[in-house]
């Protein structure tokens, strides 16, 4: 794609020995809200403080627009970045933290002030403006510090864990007025979180990272549902995997041997005989039953533990060879199960509801990836 | 109090212990306030009467006034330049990080614990050397070198509070670095400076082995006042003595006064977050 908006090309970043982005690519449109998402240390802020040029890296580029701009020293950059720690200026008051950035490019105060006075407005905030900075609620200061950013009318906006100091109920209604807020202004946002729940409900495309290195992007509905690693997988959450060795075509289908007995792939699984390879198979596919004979791919294990989450259940299984299995039932189909923990049951799966995950398909080991 | 922290002595045997050390600390001075305005010329106990006379002495002895005028001169100047290089010193420690900073560091705040007399003789072969021994400018020269590391300290400690973050928001709001400094730094570590300046004005404003040595003819108040004690117990002695301690004890307090009032303010590190 070479009409990116945002590009960031080759990007690498080490401390001494330490390895903190090996490489990192990603070509981003106008208007998409991306999240970059990982463990802690996975690089994710690392690549995020480069970008606002508070790192400079190794190697790579960055294009804003057309321009270059990794050269450039942070106050020229107008990549505005909303702080984990919010970052507010602590001796001034609302109205002076939203108009420093506007006097720092010499704006004239009349302007200053209306355009701060337009974005308190917009965030609502506007009768707190001549308070101190210090006696906000939570909430409050995440506005200004919003606002802060958006007054300079950004091409690019950078969010470094805004969420992660608020209380879950008023970080749930945060998510909801960003992601508004992004969809009105069509600004490019690149949000940085380690919360699933955070990346996946506001992001168009999210960035999987780990130790370093980019393992997987797409959108939320392609990571949650074709996780391309076992990381990923493993990140993502409630997925089995089961590891085996792809077996003879018999009558046209492909199996794979695992240590508890044959399962039937899925269609398509353009696999040579012996490749070893990951199956996994979401929790919500995967049904849970007492007797065996209910389904095609049924292996059979131990019923370790219940998990309540609502209104499912998460069954976690473990198969003779130690494996474990993750179901997720409706609470009228446990009721109906009629298990006790340490049972015997049977997980059953359609093949077509399991895939193999892309890095074991490939005959490397690397599952280093670069962005399409 | 926790248990563990409890005294089997009484607490009229700490206070009273407290009271002692206080006199023993405080005698001295206050006897040289109320021999000050004795109307006697020796002093003793069962004083004659009241007198400012020995304040009109001093007042109108040209020699103290020049002194007194040497003191404030060498005492503004160490104040301003020690003051500068103390915030200098303390910023770039807090802001940047580089290879033997904690060696740096020890050394910046090393001088007050040279001997003032191999410091003062040092100085003096240096400023020989260079040809700008007996002069004030001297004088300010040395004193910066031992004020300077008190400014640098008091400095730090402000520093420490300032979240290290919003310099660097500052600059990533279009803040070039002097900038974001002066908007950002600055107010916040202004009471410090005051401070600093209040703080190494009476470090250079009491200071006698450096003044003696490098000043020459240049007198400072407090080598004026062992000169003249030289010669004679003279009751003026009590006045500069009165009039000095007042001087210092202000300047201290206020910066006091300064530095405790912010420690509860608005800019502290914790509500930043």
């Amino acid at each position: 794609m070479t009409n990116a908006h945002l590009k960031l090309d080759g990007l690498a970043k080490s401390y001494g020995r330490f390895v903190a982005v090996e490489e990192f690519s990603l070509d981003i449109s106008e208007g998409e809200f991306i999240a970059i998402m990982g463990p802690s240390g996975c690089g994710k802020t690392t690549t995020l403080r480069m970008l606002a040029g508070l790192e400079t890296a190794n190697r790579g580029q960055i294009t804003l627009a057309g321009t270059r701009i990794d050269q450039l020293p942070v106050w020229e950059r107008e990549t505005p970045l909303v702080w984990q720690s919010l970052a507010l200026f602590p001796f001034m008051t609302v109205r002076e933290n939203v108009e420093f950035g506007l006097k720092m490019r010499g704006v004239s105060r009349a302007e200053r002030r209306r355009r701060a006075d337009d974005w308190l407005e917009r965030l609502g905030i506007s009768s707190y403006a001549d308070r101190n900075v210090a006696r906000l609620s939570g909430g409050q200061r995440q506005r200004v510090a919003l606002a802060r950013s958006l007054v300079l009318e950004p091409k690019v906006l950078l969010l470094d864990e805004p969420l992660s100091a608020l209380d879950a109920h008023m970080a749930i209604k945060m998510q909801g007025e960003l992601k508004k807020l992004q969809r009105e202004l069509g600004i490019t946002f690149v949000y940085v979180t380690h919360s699933h729940s955070e990346a996946f409900s506001l992001a168009d495309r999210v960035v999987i990272m780990n130790a370093g290195r980019v393992e997987q992007i797409g959108s939320p509905q392609d990571i949650f549902l074709r996780p391309r690693s076992k990381f990923v997988a493993q990140f993502v959450g409630g997925i089995s995997l089961l590891e085996g060795r792809v077996s003879d075509k018999e009558d046209g289908k492909r199996f794979l041997d695992t240590p508890d007995g044959k399962v039937r792939l899925a269609h398509g699984a353009g696999l040579a005989k012996g490749a070893t390879a990951d199956l996994a198979v979401r929790a919500d596919r995967i049904s849970v039953t007492v007797e065996p004979g209910w389904g095609e791919n049924e292996i059979a294990c131990t019923l370790i533990s219940e998990e309540f989450a609502g209104a499912v259940v998460n069954l976690h299984l473990e198969t003779a060879s130690g494996h474990s299995l993750v179901a997720q039932l409706q609470q009228r189909d446990l009721e109906q199960l009629d298990a006790s923990i340490g049972a015997r049951v049977y997980a059953s799966w359609h093949p077509d509801d399991g895939f193999l995950l892309e890095s074991t398909r490939q005959s490397g080991s690397s599952p280093r990836v670069r962005a399409a | 109090m926790p248990p563990h922290l409890k005294h089997s002595l009484p607490k009229a045997f700490w206070i009273a212990g407290l009271a002692v050390v206080f006199l023993l600390l405080y005698a001295p001075i206050l006897s040289a306030v109320l021999f000050s305005f004795s109307a006697d010329r020796f002093p003793s106990l069962n004083m004659s009467g009241f007198s400012t006379e020995w304040y009109t002495q001093v007042l109108t002895d040209r020699a103290m006034l020049e002194a007194l005028w040497n003191s404030l001169t060498v005492a503004g100047l160490t104040a301003l330049i020690a003051t500068a290089l103390g915030f200098a010193a303390a910023y770039a420690d807090y802001r940047f990080r580089f290879f033997g900073q904690k060696a740096v560091l020890a050394l910046a705040l090393l001088p007050p614990t040279v001997p003032l007399v191999i410091l003062g003789l040092a100085m003096l072969a240096f400023f020989s050397r260079i040809g700008i021994a007996g002069t004030l400018m001297a004088v300010v020269a040395a004193h910066v070198v031992i004020a300077a590391p008190f400014a640098m300290a008091i400095c730090r400690l402000r520093l420490a509070q300032l979240d290290e973050t919003l310099e660097i928001a500052a600059q990533n709001l279009g803040a070039q670095p002097y900038s974001a400094l002066i908007r950002i730094v600055l107010p916040h570590t202004l009471p410090a400076i005051l401070a600093a300046f209040l703080i190494t004005f009476a470090v250079s404003f009491d200071e006698y082995v450096i003044s003696w040595f490098t000043g020459g003819l240049n007198q400072t108040i407090p080598v004026a006042v062992l000169n003249t004690l030289q010669g004679q117990v003279d009751p003026t002695i009590h006045v500069i003595g009165t009039m000095s301690f007042s001087v210092t004890l202000t300047l201290v307090l206020i910066a006091l006064a300064v530095v405790l009032s912010q420690s509860g303010g608005a800019m502290s590190k914790e509500e930043t977050q």
